[in-house]
């Protein structure tokens, strides 16, 4: 265990944080400009991901197992959202016939 | 003796509420008989608490139950039985049950018979509270109790748009008065830590008399007896409480509830006897409301209106006898008036019943004609109040006079005015009602006749206690030992050694000598009034146009009310008309719409965020997540 930790220790912190922030970023990117909602979905996703491998990051760099038990709630409850999402997509479907988010302007002033 | 005190308070209460309750479904003739029979058993327990050797020797405390108890107040139900309340207990119910008795026929034909049965036992109840209490705090229940039962029994009928105005001035009036006994009891509380009177009294003997302390508790105390017993300057509510069924007038507001400001300084007389400035005050109000409403009545020509400034003036008499300290002169006074009154106010009451709700003494006249029996009963009220030997009024108004000589020659003088006042208007009203012929409307006329029994009796029990009352009391000269004097003594003895009246009493044959001099006085006064009224029947004119400046003062009342209306009343009514229009409408309103009219405003601009781009939604989040990052950063 301990030299797993090591392991990781050996690639410095601010690596794993630029990185993170670029994959975070990336996702943003990807909700503000996709407007298919399937895409955004997935960006969303990626989002999430960014932030689970900064909270293992972190957890192995502070030697504190606690973040990537966190790690794994996340994911759960990650799973839990899409499982929900994906669903309301193919309602959205069925009723539209289009997964296009500009189509859902409906429900405005 | 607690099962009796109980159940002495008990029975006015049930009869309140069986009456109260019950007053659609009882028939009115049952309820009044219920009302009238739970005040006579009072009456009769009454008579054993105070006849009965096993209770009437001692003087009782009996506790209930604790009422409001925390760490520095405790209050507990409690009743002091002892001289001076069984005296009053006998008058409120002895006086009240035969006004009760009275009220089944006078108020035969009100449809709100139920309704003024339970108001009148639910006074009765207060009444019997304020009288037995042995604190403040108790007596302050009642003290508030018969202000209500007041009001709602000026207001009785309570479609005439005046007398609900009246009923609503009682209480106001009265409202003023209590705010004085309420301070007067907290300033108690904080300088003796109770307001028990046992707790209090022995405490207070040991502060020095005329101290600023004392002197305040007794001013505002005052001015809750000024308010309860209509002295001046809060005496105009009386007048206009006329304005109630007359046995109410004849109950509350002048045979009981107006004393409660002159049984409340007698109880508190220690705390009197060591304010000798307070006393002062007394005597200056008690003198000055006795001649000043004496002379408003001697121009009024409403029956009832006459009666009740003659009460103002007597209780102011009563005051006099409390601030000189002659608490049992006072006391003495307070009974005899309460046989005589209730006897002028019923037989008034029955004379108007008779003319079918005539009151204007310029409308009746020769009254000795049809109502022989009614003449009988008012002449001895008359003779009563006047002050004629051997009536009741005679003696207990001669204890005053004599406590007024043993102070100054000067106080006897304006207290022998006042008699002479006293007698003249009441013999022109005498005069102007049975005397002569009829006036009025020859309508008014029909089918006049005597009262009924049920009314008649109680009259003349109490013509015969008008003219026996004095017995209770008699004057040292007649060599009878004064029985209401050594009755009352052990209440009355540390206040008095406190003042040491007894010390120079006016000796037997001075005494005769000034009961001789007002016997003259209202002797000739009453012969100036019988050649004035009686023997040239001359009838008052409609309005005195003018004749005199001061004549029309006095018939205008003194302008009291306008005065009162001017300084008070109208400002007050500016001031609330300034507030509910530039501080209500103006501002408040206006602050209240604009915030509601703001939030539609801003609703309105801001709803077209909502522009249904889920696109949009997104982007202003991100925005917002930003901004916020931003603004942590900033900060740290």
């Amino acid at each position: 265990m301990m030299t797993l930790t090591n392991n990781l220790q050996i690639i410095p912190i601010t690596y794993y944080l630029f990185f993170c922030a670029a994959l975070f970023c990336i996702g943003v990117t990807g909700v503000l400009i996709k407007r298919n909602a399937l895409t955004i979905l997935m960006s969303i996703e990626l989002m999430i991901n960014s932030v689970n491998l900064l909270l293992a990051a972190f957890s192995a760099y502070r030697n504190d197992p606690a973040g990537q038990i966190f790690v794994f709630f996340i994911m759960v409850v990650a799973a839990a959202e899409v499982a929900i999402g994906l669903s309301i997509i193919v309602v959205i479907y069925r009723t539209t016939g289009s997964i296009d988010i500009d189509v859902l302007n409906k429900l405005k002033w | 003796m607690t099962l009796l005190i109980i159940l002495i308070l008990c029975f006015p209460l049930a009869g309140f509420l069986i009456t109260g309750i019950g007053f659609k479904q009882i028939p009115a003739r049952v309820g009044a008989r219920i009302a009238s029979g739970s005040i006579v058993i009072s009456f009769i327990l009454s008579i054993c608490i105070s006849a009965l050797p096993l209770y009437a020797q001692t003087t009782r405390l009996v506790h209930l139950f604790p009422w409001i108890s925390t760490a520095q107040l405790s209050i507990g139900f409690d009743f002091l039985i002892d001289p001076l309340t069984r005296v009053m207990l006998l008058i409120i119910t002895g006086v009240g049950s035969l006004i009760h008795v009275y009220s089944i026929g006078y108020m035969k034909d009100d449809e709100g018979q139920n309704r003024f049965f339970s108001s009148m036992n639910l006074f009765v109840f207060f009444m019997l509270l304020l009288v037995l209490a042995a604190n403040y705090a108790i007596m302050f229940i009642g003290w508030e109790g018969v202000g209500l039962c007041s009001y709602l029994l000026i207001g009785f009928w309570y479609k005439n748009q005046e007398f609900t105005n009246a009923a609503k001035k009682a209480f106001i009036m009265n409202r003023i008065g209590d705010l004085g006994f309420l301070l007067g009891m907290f300033l108690l509380f904080t300088t003796f830590g109770s307001l028990d009177f046992i707790k209090i009294f022995p405490v207070a003997k040991s502060i020095p008399s005329g101290s600023g302390t004392m002197i305040a508790i007794t001013m505002l105390l005052l001015l809750g007896a000024v308010g309860k017993s209509a002295q001046i300057p809060l005496y105009t509510w009386l007048p206009d409480a006329m304005a109630g069924p007359t046995p109410v007038s004849a109950l509350i507001h002048a045979a009981t509830m107006v004393t409660a400001g002159v049984y409340m300084i007698a109880r508190s007389s220690i705390l009197y006897a060591l304010a000798p400035q307070t006393m002062f005050v007394i005597v200056l109000i008690g003198i000055f409301t006795a001649l000043f409403t004496a002379i408003i009545a001697v121009y009024q020509n409403d029956i009832k209106k006459i009666l009740a400034y003659s009460t103002i003036s007597q209780l102011g008499f009563m005051f006099i006898a409390l601030g000189l300290g002659a608490f049992t002169g006072a006391m003495f006074h307070l009974t005899t008036h309460a046989f005589f009154k209730a006897l002028l106010f019923l037989a008034a009451g029955s004379i108007i019943h008779a003319l079918h709700g005539e009151q204007d003494i310029r409308k009746m006249g020769g009254m000795k004609k049809y109502l022989p029996r009614n003449w009988w009963v008012f002449l001895i009220g008359t003779i009563s109040i006047a002050g004629i030997f051997p009536f009741a009024g005679f003696f207990s108004k001669d204890q005053i006079l004599c406590a007024t000589y043993e102070k100054s020659l000067t106080l006897w003088i304006f207290a022998i005015i006042g008699v002479a006042l006293t007698t003249f208007y009441m013999f022109r009203l005498l005069f102007l009602v049975f005397s002569g012929s009829f006036r009025g409307d020859e309508k008014k006329l029909n089918g006049i006749r005597e009262s009924s029994g049920v009314m008649m009796k109680p009259m003349i029990v109490l013509g015969f206690l008008s003219f026996a009352g004095g017995a209770i009391n008699l004057p040292a000269f007649t060599g009878i030992n004064a029985w209401l004097s050594s009755y009352l003594s052990p209440v009355f003895a540390d206040s008095e050694t406190l003042l040491q009246t007894s010390s120079h009493h006016a000796d037997n044959m001075s005494e005769l000598l000034l009961a001789g001099c007002s016997m003259t006085v209202v002797l000739i006064v009453i012969f100036i009034t019988w050649s004035i009224y009686g023997k040239n029947r001359i009838v008052a004119q409609e309005n005195y146009p003018e004749k005199n400046f001061l004549i029309r003062l006095a018939v205008n009342k003194f302008y009291v009310d306008e005065i009162y209306d001017f300084l008070i009343v109208s400002p007050l009514k500016k001031i609330s008309d300034f507030l509910s229009y530039w501080v209500e409408i103006r501002f408040i309103d206006r602050i209240i719409n604009g915030i509601g009219s703001l939030t539609i405003r801003s609703g309105n601009l801001l709803r077209y965020l909502q522009t249904g781009h889920v696109g949009f939604y997104l982007f202003m989040m991100v925005v917002g997540i930003i901004a916020i990052l931003l603004f942590n950063i900033v900060l740290i």
